[in-house]
């Protein structure tokens, strides 16, 4: 067995036992993204990267040695991090976001090439990258998913052990489904924001990509908890997530949201989740019917405040400081062709909705109506909550899309994520797990939602299913 | 027609914590260019905003001192504009939910008062420093994310005395609070004003402009005298105001137009999504009160009632909290009931030493104890002249450690009241000056205090003058 192609827990028992070296490991995944990214390109700037590392700067903490693969939007003190940008290139961030602090302080071994995702993660393709589409490694001719297109490829390409994505929508869950690898948008304000390139503050978390539920909680040990340098982060003590990796379900109360079932919706895949449902009743969970009532309403509601907050974090790309600068006489005339030259389509048609949602006139019929129908979306969660212990649900309606399938159709690629935006607008945790695997062997995600702050049910669903399957075994030939 | 002004004010004061309001830089005043900056008030890309609870408590205290009704629910939002100070291209401040709203400020104008009403004051991060040089502009953003509270008026003030008197007893309560040094020459207190006319007894308000770029409250007055003036000429003339804002120009005193309000812009406000909004509990606002030290107003009557003081003594004695706490304390020292010696010396002498100095009265570090025996020494043992009480103090002023009665010894300024060994001098001074000493013989008395300074002359200010007079008069009238 290649070391590149293991997990995380795997390996780091074989660095405990001294069987491996971290150097070892570090060759393996190195050699392995020489090998294979050609293909599927979930790195960028891979030529630029030093694969040199001084090892004996690691921390000696729980990832000791662990390789892990962050996504381009979270802040790398002196390496690249450029939002997959023309508008940022050459940026190089003053400091470390507080996750790559954390996981630092733990040993990790962070890789300065990045993943690739659509610029500014507006999408859900990894299409809009500046450096081009990622291709999954399960159909090199599909998408891998996004925005996180890049982590989830890497991961399930076994170009990386651990990767550190962003979800705003679905910008993970998605992804990972695509590609057939765990992936988890924890609660909103859970892990520290601090340092993550903000796309709509109010709704992006960082989460994990694991090849399994147990690296994700060894990652989310390591990541989670209050960071005074972000006001949103909320001080609530973390759990050993290891601890609920290997329990049962019996009694598990798991609602099934039949807004989630609707037209649209590939049949097989319905079909997928629908035998992964029975599978956790087999395991003795209690399974019921439930009803979000404004379901409908979270990928208009989605649109509209992640479109505001969008362009006005987006403001602060001016050419000024950092990043991209177009050449010319006046500031105005250099703001403008800064913006226009650096930003891609989908940049500027975000930025011009949620400019106009924001203006005005408009503010009180689209963002604070918006607001208010967010509320009740939330308040649904609340009320199925009070006899739920989790909800399940498909997290893509679709399996991979071929790569130029929707690109020119943004409402349709905007509905790939229609079962991931609520999670986001009500800032509950959620995660896909591979449950799966269409005809043509694209890989199904399941996903799963809990209350807030409950990761631990996440994780012992998940893994009492993951235990009970042998999807995570299946791998892309490469 | 007559018309009245209506004029509305809105202050920005930098409030004095250590660190900026949403990360830790320093405040500190004077440092070099862009070195009191860090990535969060940069606006690099992934930063976050953290409120400094101190400005919160500090704001806070103002709108209770301003008699504002503090919320207990408050936010903060975005207000959007491009702009090279501002790295963000977006300003943290507050829309709908100030920390205050809806208080007063008291000013007396010809002895009459009234309450002038303040809309809202809210917090906000002010912006970095434009330099600009012949082609090019430089910026500095030390300035960057300092906390600024802005205090609006209702247009509710109706002339520029007015005005004037509301920005001196403003500044004077926030002095008081020690949160902000409101110093206009250091942009910790900046102003602009609203302002337009209208007939006299109409209650609709007229077209306004809007002053900007006054550098003190001199030029707040006189901006409002000479605008109030151009708009009543321009409706005298049959045109019409024009809504825009206007500069002004303290040298050659007038205002130029700077842009009209068509190109006004939307500031897209929405709530900052990084600050989760603040829930500010009865008790923290009670505790808060708590802190307020007495303000101006109520010291001033206090002064009045128990320590005798005419209005306008006290007035001059409270004008910031440092000097009406070292007047206090030289008060509280005199034993006498009658306090009034010591404003006197304070007020007079000791201002016109700090005047000379450049300082502030509390400044003049001599301790109350040498201050009252100097003023026991002039006043009731009149060991000293008054004029030489004077040179004593100015003395103590340069070493603040040695008491009035050593330096009145060591250079030996006792007032000499000795009858005998003042006719010596007395005799000599005759005898110099025989023409005058005549003219008081014949009947001009006014001629003998002449001769008394010229007493004081030779004596070195020693001679008793009293004495001095006495003496005369018996040998000449």
């Amino acid at each position: 067995m290649e070391l590149y192609s293991l997990t995380a827990h795997e390996l780091i028992k074989k660095l405990g036992e001294k069987e491996i070296s971290v150097e070892d490991l570090n060759s393996s995944v190195r050699k392995r993204i020489q090998d294979k990214d050609p293909q599927v390109k979930a790195y960028v700037r891979l030529s630029g990267s030093k694969a040199a590392v001084d090892f004996k700067t690691l921390n000696n903490g729980p990832l000791a040695g662990i390789p892990v693969s962050i996504k381009d939007n979270i802040c790398t003190q002196g390496y690249n991090t450029e939002c997959c940008s023309k508008i940022l290139s050459g940026f190089k961030p003053p400091y470390d976001a507080t996750v790559i602090q954390k996981l630092k302080n733990a040993g990790a071994n962070i890789l300065d090439t990045k993943t690739n995702m659509d610029e500014f993660a507006f999408g859900s393709s990894t299409e809009n990258s500046c450096f081009g589409p990622t291709h999954n490694p399960w159909d090199l001719d599909r998408v891998p998913g996004g925005s996180s297109g890049g982590s989830a490829a890497a991961v399930a390409g076994d170009e990386a052990i651990l990767a550190i994505g962003s979800d705003t929508g679905g910008s993970i869950r998605q992804p990972a489904a695509f590609c057939g690898v765990v992936g988890l948008k924890p609660t909103y304000g859970r892990v520290s924001r601090y340092g993550l390139i903000a796309f709509a503050s109010s709704l992006d978390q960082i989460g994990t990509f694991t090849k399994d539920i147990e690296d994700a909680c060894i990652l989310m040990n390591v990541i989670s908890g209050h960071d005074p340098m972000d006001a949103t982060s909320v001080d609530i003590p973390v759990p050993d997530y290891l601890g609920s990796a290997g329990k049962d379900i019996k009694g598990l109360k798991i609602g099934i949201p039949k807004e989630y079932f609707v037209e649209g919706m590939d049949p097989e895949v319905k079909k997928i989740i629908f035998e992964a449902v029975a599978k956790l009743k087999d395991l003795g969970a209690i399974v019921k019917d439930i009803s979000l009532p404004h379901t409908e309403y979270a990928v208009p509601v989605y649109y509209i405040l992640g479109t505001a907050e969008a362009s006005s974090n987006l403001a602060r790309f001016d050419g000024v400081q950092y990043g991209y600068r177009a050449k010319s006489t006046n500031l105005i005339a250099m703001y403008k062709k800064t913006r226009g030259e650096g930003f891609g389509q989908e940049a500027k048609r975000r930025i011009l909705l949620g400019t106009f949602a924001l203006s005005h006139g408009y503010y009180d019929a689209y963002y604070l109506k918006a607001l208010k129908v967010r509320t009740l979306i939330k308040n649904d969660f609340d009320s199925v909550f009070k006899d739920c212990d989790c909800i399940v649900t498909p997290t893509a309606p679709t399996t991979a899309f071929k790569i130029g399938e929707k690109a020119e159709n943004p409402l349709q690629m905007y509905l790939s994520d229609i079962y991931t935006i609520s999670a986001n607008l009500s800032g509950l945790p959620a995660i896909s797990v591979p449950c799966g695997f269409s005809k043509n062997r694209l890989p199904v995600g399941l996903q799963i939602l809990a209350k807030a702050f409950d990761e631990e049910t996440l994780f012992r669903a998940g893994s009492a299913y993951e235990r009970a399957t042998q999807w995570r075994k299946e791998k892309p030939k490469l | 027609m007559e018309y009245e002004p209506v004029i509305g004010l809105e202050v920005h004061v930098q409030l004095k914590t250590r660190t900026k309001v949403f990360c830790g830089c320093s405040t500190e005043y004077g440092a070099s260019p862009n070195t009191q900056v860090c990535p969060v008030c940069l606006g690099f890309p992934g930063v976050l905003p953290v409120l400094n609870c101190l400005a919160l408590e500090y704001s806070i205290k103002v709108g209770l001192a301003l008699n504002c009704t503090v919320q207990e629910f408050t936010k903060f939002d975005r207000k959007h504009y491009y702009y090279p100070d501002l790295p963000k291209n977006l300003q943290i401040s507050q829309y709908d939910l100030p920390i205050s709203k809806d208080g007063f400020l008291e000013v007396t104008v010809d002895g009459k008062s009234r309450k002038v009403k303040i809309r809202r004051a809210h917090l906000e991060e002010d912006a970095g420093k434009l330099i600009h040089e012949d082609n090019f502009s430089l910026v500095d953003f030390n300035r960057t994310g300092q906390p600024l509270l802005e205090i609006v008026t209702e247009p509710d003030i109706f002339s520029p005395e007015e005005a004037y008197e509301y920005l001196t007893n403003l500044k004077s309560i926030i002095q008081y609070l020690e949160v902000s040094d409101c110093d206009m020459e250091k942009g910790t207190l900046r102003c602009d004003a609203n302002i337009s006319v209208r007939p006299k007894g109409q209650t609709g308000l007229g077209t306004k402009s809007e002053i900007k770029n006054l550098n003190s409250f001199k030029a707040v007055r006189d901006s409002l005298v000479y605008e109030i003036e151009r708009h009543i000429e321009t409706i005298n003339n049959g045109e019409k105001i024009v809504q825009e804002t206007r500069l002004w120009d303290d040298k050659k005193g007038r205002t130029v137009s700077m842009r009209s309000k068509e190109e006004a812009k939307d500031y897209r406000y929405f709530p900052e999504p990084d600050l989760p909004p603040f829930i500010i509990s009865k008790e923290k606002i009670e505790g808060i009160k708590k802190t307020i030290p007495e303000l101006p107003k109520e010291k001033i009557l206090r002064f009045m009632r128990e320590y005798g003081l005419p209005e306008y003594d006290t007035k001059i004695l409270v004008s910031t909290k440092e000097n009406a706490d070292y007047a206090e304390k030289r008060l509280k020292a005199f034993p006498d009931k009658d306090k009034k010696p010591v404003a006197n010396w304070i007020i007079g002498p000791l201002a016109s030493i700090a005047a000379n100095l450049k300082c502030e009265i509390y400044q003049i570090k001599i301790p109350a104890n040498n201050f009252i025996e100097l003023i026991n020494l002039v006043e009731k043992k009149q060991v000293i002249s008054n004029l030489t009480g004077k040179a004593v103090l100015e003395k103590m002023a340069g070493m603040p450690e040695k008491s009035a009665a050593k330096i009145i010894e060591e250079e030996n300024l006792a007032q000499v009241s000795d009858e005998a060994s003042l006719e010596k001098e007395i005799d000599a001074v005759i005898k110099t000056n025989p023409k005058v000493a005549e003219d008081v013989k014949s009947g001009k008395t006014n001629s003998i205090m002449f001769l008394v300074g010229q007493v004081m002359k030779k004596t070195r200010g020693k001679a008793n003058p009293k004495v001095v007079q006495e003496i005369l008069k018996r040998r000449l009238v």
